[in-house]
């Protein structure tokens, strides 16, 4: 089962390595992993995606948990969230292919940021899932690079993550 | 207002902290940290002639006090040579400080002289580990280090310190902390009062209870808590390797420890119980044998410190996270309080069964007229220190008889590498207990492959008059080693044999210290007395015993709990 965990972090160096050192000691999967500083400077905000049991993924967030830097985590997928993640995407772009790049970007509400005579670079937000169908529409032969953010995510309504 | 250096900050702090004996070896990085040691006379320091044995020490007097033992070496071999004795307090939840220098600040990432990541060296195998970044942070980062190891599920602190934290001309105000608050680390210091009713209701229901104590009953000082419910109760009680003590083993509700290497009668309880009552103990492989076939009839109540060993191995039908001790005295309140009593009736048939299991195997072994038992010289042992003493042990068989055949009544007697099974542990241990308590009698029961991974510590025992007695029971091969390659290996002992062993009695003599060999059966017990009689010397006893003996019983492997053997031809 996918799981997204979001983990307030204490803000202090080596944190974020005891984190990623947990999964690869306990045997655990990391799918995608992003972090960066809170709106509180001395607080990182981690979202991890990762796949498991139920009971690894209560194991994981416990062992997590257990962790002396980490203050707070949440498991996403319990409840009503919202996921996103970020890509950027080199497309080889020449001749009549332009039109249709340009057609499909529209589609997935994504945004053309760069362009050369023979290379678009879209910008494009979404759900793995989507960012994953816009790679399928385009078609493998057509992407030259592909750089994704990992996903992050947050609660839907008045639920929050704070000390 | 007070002005110090960062290392005369250290030494302050640690006199801050209450900290009497510290166990280390010095090194350049550590140099600043010596020369504030040799300035004060309230910390006393003892010189290893190895930073593994450091770390036992601290960790030996750590098992047996319930503080945090600390230590002190230097950056790069210094401090790696920590690591395996760091694990081996990490795995049995000892409380532990370890202090390392580290290359100045300015060199670090430049692979300077004895530069080692000790941060991310030892991060897989501590509770946690702090850097120093800042001379005037040392007193606060003392303070948390030894209110981390010590609160919560204890374990081993790691603190980094670079040269130049702690160089004696930059100096800064001196203030110990108080107190101690860390936003991101609150330990329950109460178990859910639902859950502990739910818990008690269960158990006072149950038909084939049985108790499973842990070590934590005895990191949790909860034995006399445990005592007390556990006799008023009357229900049977087992514990783990790491819990032996904490309930006494001469009491006849105790019916031995469990495991791998358990009681026939503990191992045959666990499987027929309907209410298992899990207590600071986790599940851990050589206790459950195969997880799917654990105790099909029992639910499980599992009491903890640590969230995260509840349901980790085999699933609680009632968790309950808090400090034993606190969650067994709320226990023990509502089972006064409570009008159900346990069912006599069904406690007695569970009784009977439980003495007719006992009575089947009672933990016998063949005995010899020529060859000496490694059993019986423990057995022999027992009676001679009136089962009094303190005993450490190295791992493997030697480990296994004195854990079967020492019966200990009392908790933090029984000093032992549960989880890691750390050869080279005994000796230090024995000698960190030594030096804490003179007066008490030290054994540390060990065999000839384990003592001799820091038999150098012979000099440190010479130095500090550590007059520990070193059991030494010699069959000439790595015993445990040698029984799994006889059962699993077609008998191929690749490697399980001690060839070109040293005289252990001129070694022992060489270091300044009495030697005796023990070969024949008749010299045994008179030579073990006159061996306990040297009240102060280091007594190392080479006794030769049975090479082809093994420990029974033993789990059949990949089995349920009841699932044995008991002696080289029978199972069951």
């Amino acid at each position: 089962m996918r799981r997204i965990i979001s983990v307030l972090l204490e803000n202090e160096p080596g944190a974020l390595s005891r984190v990623v050192g947990l999964f690869s000691q306990r045997n655990y999967n990391i799918e995608t992993l992003t972090v960066a500083p809170t709106e509180d400077p001395t607080m990182s905000r981690l979202t991890v995606t990762t796949t498991g049991s139920e009971r690894v993924i209560e194991q994981i967030t416990k062992q997590l948990n257990k962790l002396i830097e980490v203050i707070k985590l949440v498991d996403l997928t319990e409840g009503a969230h919202i996921e996103r993640e970020l890509m950027l995407v080199k497309l080889k772009a020449t001749g009549s292919q332009r039109a249709e790049i340009k057609r499909t970007v529209d589609i997935f509400r994504g945004q053309i940021v760069d362009v050369t005579s023979s290379v678009y670079t879209v910008q494009l937000a979404g759900d793995s899932a989507k960012l994953d169908g816009f790679i399928q529409a385009i078609g493998a032969t057509g992407v030259l690079e592909v750089v994704r953010s990992g996903v992050s995510g947050i609660a839907r309504g008045e639920k929050v993550l704070s000390l | 207002m007070e002005l110090l250096s960062g290392a005369d900050m250290l030494i302050r702090s640690l006199q801050d902290e209450g900290i009497e004996n510290i166990y280390g070896y010095p090194g350049g990085a550590a140099l600043h940290i010596y020369d504030a040691l040799f300035r004060q006379d309230t910390v006393k320091h003892i010189l290893v002639r190895h930073e593994q044995a450091a770390v036992h020490m601290a960790d030996g007097y750590a098992r047996a006090t319930g503080k945090a033992g600390t230590v002190l070496v230097t950056s790069g071999p210094g401090a790696t040579n920590t690591i395996t004795g760091i694990a081996t307090a990490f795995m049995d939840s000892i409380p532990m400080v370890v202090l390392c220098g580290q290359v100045a600040s300015t060199l670090i990432g430049e692979d300077a002289f004895q530069e080692t990541d000790m941060i991310g060296v030892s991060r897989p195998v501590v509770k946690h580990n702090l850097s120093v970044r800042h001379p005037s942070e040392i007193p606060e980062i003392i303070r948390k280090a030894y209110y981390i190891a010590t609160t919560g599920r204890p374990g081993p602190v790691v603190v980094d310190i670079p040269k130049d934290m702690t160089a004696p001309n930059d100096r800064y105000e001196y203030v110990f902390p108080k107190k101690t608050k860390l936003r991101s680390y609150n330990p329950a210091i109460r178990g859910h009062a639902g859950q502990i009713k739910k818990a008690v209701d269960m158990l006072l229901a149950a038909k084939r209870p049985i108790v499973y104590a842990g070590g934590g009953v005895i990191l949790g000082k909860a034995s006399g808590q445990l005592t007390e419910m556990v006799r008023g109760l009357g229900y049977p009680i087992t514990n783990t390797l790491m819990g032996i003590g904490c309930y006494p083993a001469s009491d006849k509700q105790h019916i031995g420890w469990l495991g791998m290497h358990g009681t026939y009668e503990a191992n045959m309880v666990m499987h027929h119980a309907d209410l298992i009552l899990a207590i600071g103990a986790r599940f851990d492989d050589r206790v459950t044998n195969a997880t799917e076939k654990f105790c099909p009839g029992a639910r499980i109540i599992h009491i903890d410190i640590d969230p995260a060993s509840i349901s980790k191995t085999i699933s609680a039908d009632v968790p309950i996270v808090g400090p034993v001790d606190s969650v067994l005295k709320e226990m023990q309140s509502l089972i006064k309080e409570s009008k159900v009593r346990p069912d006599a009736d069904a406690l007695a048939s569970w009784w009977k069964q439980i003495d007719e299991w006992r009575a089947f195997h009672g933990m016998r072994y063949e005995t010899s007229d020529d060859v000496i038992k490694p059993q019986e010289v423990v057995e022999m042992l027992h009676r001679l220190t009136n089962g009094d003493a303190y005993v450490t042990t190295d791992v493997g068989q030697h480990q296994m008889f004195a854990a079967q055949y020492y019966k200990f009544d009392k908790p933090n007697r029984w000093i032992s590498s549960g989880g890691l099974g750390t050869m080279g542990f005994g000796l230090p241990a024995a000698m960190g207990i030594k030096l804490n308590f003179p007066d008490e009698e030290v054994l540390c029961i060990t065999g000839e492959g384990s003592i001799q991974m820091n038999i150098q510590e012979l000099s440190t025992c010479k130095q500090y008059n550590l007059p520990v007695k070193i059991i030494n029971l010699n069959n000439q091969a790595l015993g445990m080693v040698k029984q799994w390659q006889d059962m699993n290996y077609g008998a191929r002992h690749s490697h399980s044999y001690m060839d070109s062993l040293p005289d252990f009695v001129k070694l022992a003599e060489a270091y300044g210290h009495e030697g005796i060999k023990i070969t024949r059966k008749e010299d045994l017990e008179p030579m073990l007395k006159k061996a306990l009689a040297m009240k102060d010397k280091l007594v190392f006893v080479d006794i030769y015993v049975d090479p082809s003996e093994h420990v029974y019983p033993m789990h059949v492997a990949r089995g349920s709990m009841k699932d044995m053997w008991l002696s080289k031809t029978e199972k069951v």
